[in-house]
């Protein structure tokens, strides 16, 4: 029975804990945006509007569920569990501190790169059986942008672990130690590092890739005919995938929740060490997630055929030459 | 233990009602999506074996690659609303019988079958296999590893991948 009531309890706090995040995610974004806009953003609800989200989440949990006409309604509720499924299994598998990760398979990071792609089968999906246009068109963009950037991360990760010789990644963030794979993997990790950011940037759906939700061609994509709880989790989803983007970058490439140390600098080193490691793994993500706002909302939208040729012409061949470099740079 | 039994039966009971819906589903979209329900419930059963490594390939393979191009096949070529012609009453007799042939001779394989450390089932179930000895075993020139078959096969992807380049290549 103890068992069981463990089980319970971890799946609740990995429900709160992607719950939580997404209302803060939610409240930086607005918040950020504002900013970058010279404007000031929410700041009506609580002391500068850090009740806005909370009232959002109530709001959008009384909504009523539109009933689509002609819709295949089996696959359009279905759709959006996919999507939340996959953002909540690959959350799961992050490492937030030392020992505070619900799964640690031995192929981790391989792990994460397949349940995302769970997500891929839920947009098409909701594209598809919502009955119209808007969201055929942004159902078809998404799944070719998500399937080509996904070669383009995957083989940026892969250069990570073929530095570190393991996919496990409590054992990644273990070797990190030392010195950060950013700076101990040279060149490689560098390009590996941007690589990720942007097909990770890009697997998101945000912009300047946001072109399956292109709001003033499409409304607002593949999920335009939800209302609810269920436009709800594609919204968390988007959110959440963001952030998980970001602790996967912070994770392979910036230590995940080690700190900073400096090969000879005792005392550096060990004044570091009193910061806790759920500290170091927040910030460090969120650090990736400003990176993300900020291109965001700095750059305009590509077109769709700008966006594949980026990828298959650009970023794929530099990530190919890139793993070879990595694995010379481990030989020698 | 009796965890393990219970997510058994529920993996097992999820396949069953979706392989079956699979198959009777008059939709093609819905049928694909049942199909996927059957290969993501294996990968649990894979899970529950404890095997990670094939779990994960399973979900990889089909749910982020073979059902995705299912998916997107039959978008592009169907419309909506079609629907698949309803199955004739010799062909559904003909069904029922292979099925009940292969449940049967499943069974009875099953059955007969002595497994390895049946008696003390835990001893191999424990240990996890790493992926570098998967890797090792993949690239390996010696007795039970597969250079050959691996490059072999890369060669039939690369004449698939040329083959529709040249079918879809406008002139």
């Amino acid at each position: 029975m103890n068992i069981f009531l463990q089980y319970i309890l971890l799946g609740v706090a990995i429900l709160v804990a992607y719950a939580v995040l997404a209302l803060i995610l939610i409240y930086v974004e607005r918040k950020v945006c504002g900013f970058f806009q010279c404007r000031i953003g929410p700041n009506r609800v609580g002391p500068w509007g850090v009740f806005q989200s909370v009232a959002d989440m109530v709001k959008i949990l009384l909504k009523e569920l539109v009933h689509i006409d002609k819709a295949d309604h089996v696959l359009f509720r279905m759709a959006s569990f996919f999507v939340i499924i996959g953002s909540i299994c690959t959350f799961a598998a992050l490492p937030f501190a030392r020992g505070v990760q619900a799964i640690d398979f031995n192929v981790g990071i391989f792990y994460v790169l397949a349940v995302s792609s769970l997500g891929v089968v839920g947009i098409l999906l909701a594209g598809w059986s919502s009955n119209s246009k808007y969201s055929m068109i942004g159902a078809m963009r998404s799944g070719a942008q998500l399937i080509s950037y996904e070669i383009s991360s995957g083989l940026s990760l892969m250069t990570i672990v073929v530095l570190s010789g393991t996919m496990q990644l409590s054992e990644i963030v273990e070797q990190q130690s030392d010195l950060w794979f950013i700076f101990r993997g040279h060149v490689p990790a560098c390009i590996a590092f941007l690589c990720y950011l942007i097909s990770g940037h890009a697997e998101t759906n945000r912009g300047p890739f946001d072109m399956p939700e292109a709001e003033s061609e499409l409304t607002s994509g593949y999920h335009t005919e939800y209302s609810g709880i269920q436009f709800g989790f594609f919204y968390l989803a988007e959110y959440l995938n963001m952030f998980i983007v970001a602790a996967v970058a912070s994770t392979m490439f910036l230590g995940g929740w080690q700190p900073l140390h400096i090969p000879g600098l005792d005392g550096f080193n060990a004044v570091m060490d009193f910061i806790p490691g759920i500290v170091w793994f927040l910030g460090k993500t969120f650090f990736c997630v400003f990176l993300a706002l900020w291109i965001r909302w700095t750059f305009p939208r590509l077109r769709i055929d700008q966006l594949l040729s980026l990828e298959w012409k650009v970023l794929m061949p530099i990530c190919l030459v890139n793993l070879l470099l990595m694995a010379v740079v481990v030989i020698w | 233990m009796i965890g393990t039994l219970i997510v058994f039966y529920i993996l097992a009971a999820v396949i069953v009602v979706s392989s079956v819906l699979a198959v009777t589903s008059r939709r093609m979209l819905r049928a694909a999506t049942f199909l996927l329900l059957v290969l993501i419930s294996t990968a649990g059963l894979y899970l529950l074996l404890n095997y990670h490594f094939l779990a994960v390939v399973q979900l990889s393979v089909y749910a982020g690659g073979i059902l995705i191009l299912f998916i997107f096949a039959i978008l592009l070529t169907s419309s909506r609303g079609d629907r698949t012609e309803a199955h004739d009453r010799q062909r559904m007799v003909w069904g029922i019988v292979t099925v009940v042939a292969g449940i049967g001779i499943t069974t009875w394989v099953t059955l007969k079958h002595k497994f390895l450390y049946s008696d003390n089932p835990t001893i191999a179930g424990d240990q996890q296999i790493p992926v570098s000895r998967i890797g090792h075993a993949l690239m390996g020139t010696d007795k039970y590893e597969y250079l050959l078959s691996f490059e072999a096969l890369s060669i039939l992807l690369l004449a698939c991948m040329l083959g529709g380049i040249l079918i879809a290549r406008k002139r």
